[in-house]
């Protein structure tokens, strides 16, 4: 049973939410892609804090 | 678009079926929103930022550079936006922009606003968070220089609105740079150039056979303010002064032989153009259809793409995988 009958001013708003929709979503997508990207080239880091560790940097072979 | 266009509730005189339907029906699609933006201004932005990244002598990595080259163009429609909000009372008159979502009453003017102003901060913000701060402050001075200096102040108030504007769409490949190296350069700086005095002679052809619609609209252009013989002076003025920056591109680090050969011809067709539209009269023009202006419209715009897509050849050649 219909409630209420489609109207061209629906379907443009379906669209319409639909848009805005999938746009938040393939932002979120990109924030999400921006964070790994930073987190995963960023260098010798701990995860917790992003506080450069030197003893984390591979030890130097030979020096004086 | 409004809600007063329609009623939900079963209670109200009007239903859901009783709304006119079809072209009259003033809704906006999600494809107004977007029209909101220029798409087609945006597809040359994202072009000329992508052209700065990837000839720039920095790698980045291809996510955060995607992600860059977005914000980049967001930030351009943002101001497209804004545009569209402050100009829509011209925009109603000239027949070229008359279907625009504002003037054609699918998106009311306050919301153009919102969705500029909404969108300009999150460009700018993300594209300070994907790569640098240079260029999200580039980015935010392009956005201010398009929407307050070039639409707000210069558009209605000086024929030399087009030399200046020119500036706003001249910025996307220094941003584009700025994202790769943090930094701005001699090479940054004459791709903006290369826009920069491309766009005088490009927009100022497109005045001479458009002639009613700025005339109507009462935009000193300055077909309008100085008169059309004038105006074929600033075209082969504004196109000699382009040449040394398109040539002298060719001689740094972006630069190379394909480049300089191809610039070679374009600016040579360019001003053998200009230098055809200088030597007529309205009377010749008139007689032809503006047959000679139109042909240096449409050549105005492959010069600009081939130039940059040369700088695009010159990098792939020099790339490691690229080079012999």
């Amino acid at each position: 049973m219909s409630f209420r009958t489609e109207h061209e001013i629906h379907r443009r708003r379906f669209g319409r939410n639909l848009g805005v929709g999938l746009t938040l979503v393939a932002f979120i997508a990109i924030v999400f892609g921006l964070t790994v990207v930073k987190v995963t080239n960023v260098g010798p880091i701990q995860g917790f804090d992003h506080v450069v560790r030197p003893e984390l940097m591979p030890a130097e072979e030979g020096g004086n | 678009m409004s809600d007063a266009t329609i009623n939900h509730g079963g209670t109200g005189p009007r239903n859901a079926a009783s709304v006119p339907a079809g072209p009259g029906v003033k809704e906006a699609g999600f494809g107004d929103y977007v029209a909101l933006l220029k798409p087609r201004v945006m597809s040359l932005v994202v072009f000329t930022a992508l052209v700065g990244l990837l000839v720039a002598p920095v790698g980045v990595h291809p996510f955060v550079g995607m992600s860059a080259i977005l914000f980049i163009a967001l930030g351009a429609g943002a101001s497209g936006a804004l545009n569209m909000w402050w100009d829509a009372d011209i925009d109603a008159v000239m027949k070229r922009t008359q279907g625009r979502p504002v003037p054609a009453g699918l998106v009311e003017p306050g919301e153009a606003l919102a969705v500029g102003l909404a969108l300009s901060g999150i460009a700018v913000v993300m594209l300070a968070l994907a790569s640098n701060l240079l260029a999200a402050g580039l980015l935010a001075f392009t956005i201010f220089f398009y929407a307050v200096v070039y639409s707000m102040w210069l558009k209605r108030s000086t024929p030399q609105n087009i030399v200046i504007g020119g500036a706003a769409g001249a910025f996307p490949p220094m941003i584009g740079w700025a994202v790769a190296t943090g930094g701005v350069g001699i090479e940054s700086l004459l791709m903006f150039a290369i826009i920069f005095m491309w766009t005088p002679p490009h927009f100022w052809a497109l005045a001479l056979f458009m002639k009613e619609d700025y005339h109507k609209a009462g935009v000193p252009m300055l077909t309008v303010t100085h008169g059309r013989p004038a105006t074929r002076t600033h075209i082969l003025v504004y196109t000699v002064l382009l040449v040394p920056f398109a040539i002298g591109a060719g001689f740094t680090s972006i630069g190379g032989p394909v480049y300089l050969a191809l610039s070679a011809m374009l600016n040579l067709g360019f001003l053998i153009g200009a230098w055809r539209i200088w030597r007529r009269d309205e009377a010749m023009a008139e007689a032809d259809g503006y047959r000679v202006e139109k042909q240096v419209f449409r050549f105005s715009l492959y010069y600009l793409f081939l130039h940059f897509a040369a700088f695009l050849v010159e990098a792939a050649l020099r790339s490691p995988a690229g080079g012999v």
